[in-house]
């Protein structure tokens, strides 16, 4: 199952990768998720830079209470815990319901096409 | 006069409680180890256990690795010393996993197979790129190996009353040994065990204590804000205490934060650690607990932190022995007396242990798989040599670690994690983005973002205050610093991604178009992804 022989890159020079990859339903997977996460990667780093650059040079604001003791810096703070969580868990129900199964039917239809001519593996 | 105040200081809690609590730590542990060695044939139960862990497992072996004493001790104290100013650290070192989650962990783990290497060696020259990444893995693990070294020592002062060099140095090989045993015998699968161990203890130790706090102010975080602010200074609840001084300060916090947030997603103990689940799902499975874990272990931080502020005060925790980094184990001992604090040491010290642990193996794995195996014996290797090899490094950083571990006790050596952190983000992640997502990248490009931002993020360090010319440098009474900022990620960061962006647009050489749609096809679907051993 596991061989030794260093170097991940064992290329399978049978399956034809490039066809793979041209083909449609490939196409979409790559770019349903690159529309997935490069929008939201930018997203959370504006906002995690926004809260960083207030924290930084805008002491007052955040010093502004709010409820009793808690003031804005805190709840910005608390913010990106509740922004980072949110995000993972809405990452995680999108994989599941949109990537996986695409995925799942790319990599069977590889499987399939792949073992009638490489039956060492 | 000094040492007898020391002393007594030191005499909260029983040293002798601590260590048989933490002795109990070990002992469990040991035997975790012996029994998850049994299975440790081939290269992939070595380096990756077998494939064998599932996601909530690998996410709490994440979170044991993650959190290592410097955030459990050093943003506790933070945030009981400088306020709002700690719990910048906290956020930034977990919004960092989010990096991690979208972009990295699943075709990371659809790609490779061991290291960092196998990835980013994949569809480009195999032996000059995977000898750059091997280089940055070591640097990255040596920086970060030194930087925990040197904190068992100061945790041995703080803990055990032992304040004498002789006395650290010989905490400090014991802790050396220990891992070196981990790690020898029960490699990657033992490590992770020792990790998950630790993290369960970690997170329930905070998660009492944080009750035991709320819970002495009625459960309403105003009233703990509130007495904080009380005892500290109203300016503990805003942030500007530590990084509010001056202008450069405040862009030297800029620097830290571009680093912490970039960083994390090219830590190779990090990474490694995805190789140890059968399948990409698994590797999501793992991010979103350890997300959790560590999300939810800063906030306890958060409380504990303004606890300690508030219960015990800034000026008890500076004149401590250990400083900043007593304000946990003094808060511990306020509530729960030497019981609890012995529980808290020993946890601290079984934090050391599992991270150090992690990131022997990492580089152990990167310095056997891709310098030995694949570099020097052009992958033709005998089977079984690399895994023996692997061992030998174990142990060789092991006695590294030691010896720098004591060579380094007393200096300030808070910047290293800093500088694995920028390197990380500098020389790994670049090429990491790149070569899993832009088709056109090539070798030239990977070389000179991986060489470029490991060798900036170095001589930016060597050339900065805390190397030389101000009161807390290295070298004090001399002045050779140039760069202004003891955090080089500002410059370093963009100069590596601009470094693979530039070398990739003036190389004419085009990479073998059919092993780059490999690549794709693999990262996404999973085709082909190295599999889980069945015994």
């Amino acid at each position: 199952m596991s061989n030794d022989a260093p170097g991940s890159a064992t290329s399978d020079r049978v399956t034809d990768f490039e066809r793979a990859q041209s083909s449609e339903p490939f196409q979409r997977l790559r770019k349903r998720h690159r529309s997935f996460v490069f929008p939201l990667g930018v997203a959370f780093l504006v906002w995690y830079f926004a809260y960083v650059l207030l924290a930084d040079y805008a002491h007052e604001f955040m010093a502004t209470p709010v409820i009793g003791n808690v003031n804005v810096g805190l709840l910005f703070g608390l913010g990106q815990f509740v922004t980072t969580f949110a995000i993972t868990t809405w990452y995680v129900s999108f994989a599941n319901r949109r990537l996986d199964p695409l995925a799942d039917e790319i990599r069977s239809d590889l499987t399939a096409t792949g073992h009638a001519s490489r039956s060492e593996r | 006069m000094i040492a007898t105040a020391v002393a007594e200081t030191t005499s909260v809690g029983e040293p002798l409680l601590n260590i048989g609590i933490f002795a109990g730590f070990v002992a469990i542990t040991l035997i975790v180890v012996l029994r998850a060695s049994r299975n440790n044939k081939t290269a992939a139960d070595y380096y990756a256990a077998g494939r064998s862990f599932t996601g909530p497992q690998n996410g709490t072996a994440i979170a044991g690795d993650y959190l290592s004493a410097a955030s459990f001790l050093g943003i506790c104290g933070a945030i009981a010393v400088n306020g709002y100013d700690g719990f910048l650290y906290s956020i930034g070192f977990l919004v960092a996993w989010l990096v991690a989650l979208l972009f990295v962990a699943e075709l990371m783990r659809n790609t490779g197979k061991f290291t960092m290497a196998d990835v980013l060696s994949f569809r480009l020259k195999q032996r000059p790129v995977r000898l750059a990444a091997a280089t940055t893995t070591l640097a990255v693990c040596f920086f970060y190996l030194l930087a925990q070294m040197a904190g068992a020592g100061g945790l041995v002062s703080l803990l055990l009353g032992i304040d004498q060099a002789v006395g650290q140095s010989i905490v400090v090989a014991v802790v050396g040994a220990l891992m070196i045993l981990y790690v020898l015998v029960g490699g990657m699968k033992g490590t992770t065990w020792v990790q998950i161990i630790k993290a369960a203890l970690l997170i329930a130790g905070a998660f009492i204590m944080t009750v035991w706090v709320l819970a002495l102010y009625g459960f309403n975080l105003s009233s703990l804000l509130g007495a904080a602010a009380d005892k500290g200074g109203e300016a503990v609840l805003s942030p500007g205490l530590q990084y509010g001084l001056t202008g450069l300060s405040r862009l030297d916090f800029v620097s830290l934060a571009l680093a912490l947030v970039l960083g994390t997603a090219g830590l190779p103990h990090v990474l490694m650690r995805f190789y140890t689940v059968p399948t990409a799902r698994e590797a999501r499975r793992s991010v979103v607990w350890a997300i959790w874990l560590i999300g939810i272990f800063y906030l306890f931080t958060l409380v504990l932190g303004y606890g300690a502020g508030a219960l015990i005060g800034k000026d008890t925790i500076l004149a401590a022995p250990g400083g900043v980094n007593s304000a946990a184990p003094l808060l511990a001992f306020e509530l729960g007396g030497p019981v609890l604090l012995g529980l808290i040491s020993a946890v601290a010290f079984a934090t050391i242990l599992a991270v150090v642990a992690g990131l022997t193996i990492t580089a152990a794995t990167s310095f056997a798989h891709d310098v030995y195996a694949s570099v020097i014996k052009k992958g033709k290797a005998e089977p079984g040599t690399e895994v023996r090899v692997a061992r030998i490094t174990v142990v060789v950083i092991g006695i590294v670690a030691i010896v720098g571990g004591i060579g380094v006790q007393g200096q300030n050596v808070a910047f290293l994690v800093a500088l694995a952190f920028a390197v990380a983000a500098s020389a790994n992640l670049p090429t990491i983005l790149y070569s899993l997502y832009w088709k056109r990248f090539n070798t030239r490009g990977a070389l000179w973002s991986m060489y470029g931002g490991l060798g900036s993020a170095v001589v930016l360090i060597v050339f900065s205050p805390v190397v030389s010319g101000a009161e807390t440098s290295i070298f004090k009474d001399v002045d050779f610093s140039l760069y202004p900022l003891s955090n080089p990620g500002i410059i370093s960061i963009p100069l590596g991604f601009l470094l693979g962006f530039v070398g990739t647009l003036t190389s004419r050489t085009l990479e073998n178009p059919a092993v780059a749609a490999e690549m794709e096809v693999r990262s996404l679907t999973g085709y082909g992804a190295e599999e889980a051993t069945k015994h």
